[in-house]
């Protein structure tokens, strides 16, 4: 009966104590947000990122005859806000042509959550591994060039996520 | 006994030429190659056939293959030399030109695939040996001291060269290359072993007398 008690008022003790450092770090958080810049650290570009980039993509509705997704979010470092409208250049490998051919390559707008979608060919591995690229360098931010790996050649789709800061 | 000899001696080459032909075969009937152009398929074939040479080399220098003297061993270890340098070549080549900033990332080690460093390691070992076989004679390197240098990067090319094939996820299928790679292994072992035994054997007559 004892222990019962005894664990009941930890609990209510344990409790309160999380929902009183809930209500500071939200209310400091509050105060800092324009200084803040330990929040949501931004992404580094990754190695080999860059290789074979091609500047000024178009924007298109579907890279080739499409069969693979590429998606992702990008937010600002941080506060971690989507940022909405950012242009994402994407190329690979694909069954459709290598890295380097234009027809590879294909650019699509973040929508108002910050997320991008873009249909594609299927990836295939290059150089030893199945694996993407994918690049933000419109200025605003600083640019970021990502090469995200495929877990298997099979896989029909690949995830890359952007925190960009100012440039 | 003649014929239980020479039938054992070409099921050895047999053994051989399947352990070296049928990850070739696997790899020429792979669906890679459909979205690969003409010069990536000949370096990736390259870089195959160089792992191939790297199974001959110590069974010809053990004096494991049957048929030829040691002499002729000997001369066909240091033709397969320069011939897996070749490859070498072949294959670094047709993968600077598919891609020259993928090649450029490997060569100076800052390519993010992890078997970029393995291969390039390898490459240099190749280079070297054939290098310093190419000079032994004007460098006047006696056996020893021969050995002494292209023990330990025939070491390296085995070991990197095998665990730069085995992560590199390409035309090459599974089973037929970790099979050609364990037997690349094996062979390096087994020679290493005999050498070492018949340095022994040396040692201790060389004591007696």
């Amino acid at each position: 009966m004892t222990i019962v008690v005894l664990s009941r008022r930890n609990l209510l003790a344990a409790g309160g104590s999380v929902l009183a450092s809930g209500v500071l770090a939200a209310g400091g958080s509050a105060l800092l947000l324009p200084a803040r810049a330990d929040g949501l650290a931004p992404t580094e570009s990754m190695t080999g990122g860059a290789n074979n980039y091609r500047k000024g993509a178009p924007v298109v509705d579907r890279i080739g005859k499409g069969g693979f997704w590429m998606s992702g979010t990008v937010r600002r470092a941080g506060d971690g806000a989507p940022l909405a409208g950012q242009r994402i250049q994407i190329w690979a490998h694909t069954v459709e042509g290598q890295e380097h051919e234009p027809q590879s390559h294909g650019a699509t707008l973040t929508d108002k959550d910050g997320a991008f979608r873009l249909e594609m060919p299927q990836i295939i591995p290059i150089f030893g591994q199945p694996h993407g690229h994918l690049a933000y360098d419109s200025g605003e931010f600083k640019t970021v060039f990502l090469r995200p790996i495929m877990r298997s050649a099979k896989e029909t789709s690949l995830e890359a996520h952007f925190v960009l800061q100012p440039a | 006994m003649q014929g239980q000899v020479k039938g054992l001696g070409s099921l050895i080459w047999v053994a051989l030429a399947l352990a070296i032909g049928v990850p070739i075969a696997f790899a020429a009937a792979s669906e890679q190659l459909a979205w690969r152009g003409p010069i990536y398929i000949l370096a990736s074939f390259a870089g195959i056939i160089a792992l191939g040479l790297v199974l001959v080399q110590p069974l010809l220098i053990g004096g494991y293959l049957p048929g030829p003297s040691a002499y002729r061993n000997r001369r066909t270890h240091q033709w397969i030399g320069g011939a897996l340098a070749l490859a070498v070549v072949i294959h670094v080549a047709g993968l600077w030109f598919t891609s020259p900033p993928d090649m450029i990332d490997a060569l100076t080690f800052s390519s993010p695939t992890p078997f970029s460093p393995f291969g390039v390691i390898t490459m240099w070992a190749v280079f070297a040996v054939a290098l310093l076989a190419s000079l032994r004679r004007r460098l006047g390197l006696r056996l020893r001291l021969w050995r002494f240098v292209h023990i330990p990067l025939a070491i390296v090319i085995v070991v990197a060269g095998v665990v730069h094939c085995l992560l590199i996820e390409g035309t090459m299928e599974t089973i037929s290359k970790a099979v050609l790679c364990a037997l690349v292994l094996a062979a390096t072992i087994k020679v290493l072993a005999d050498l070492w035994r018949k340095r022994a054997v040396r040692g201790e007559s060389a004591a007696r007398q």
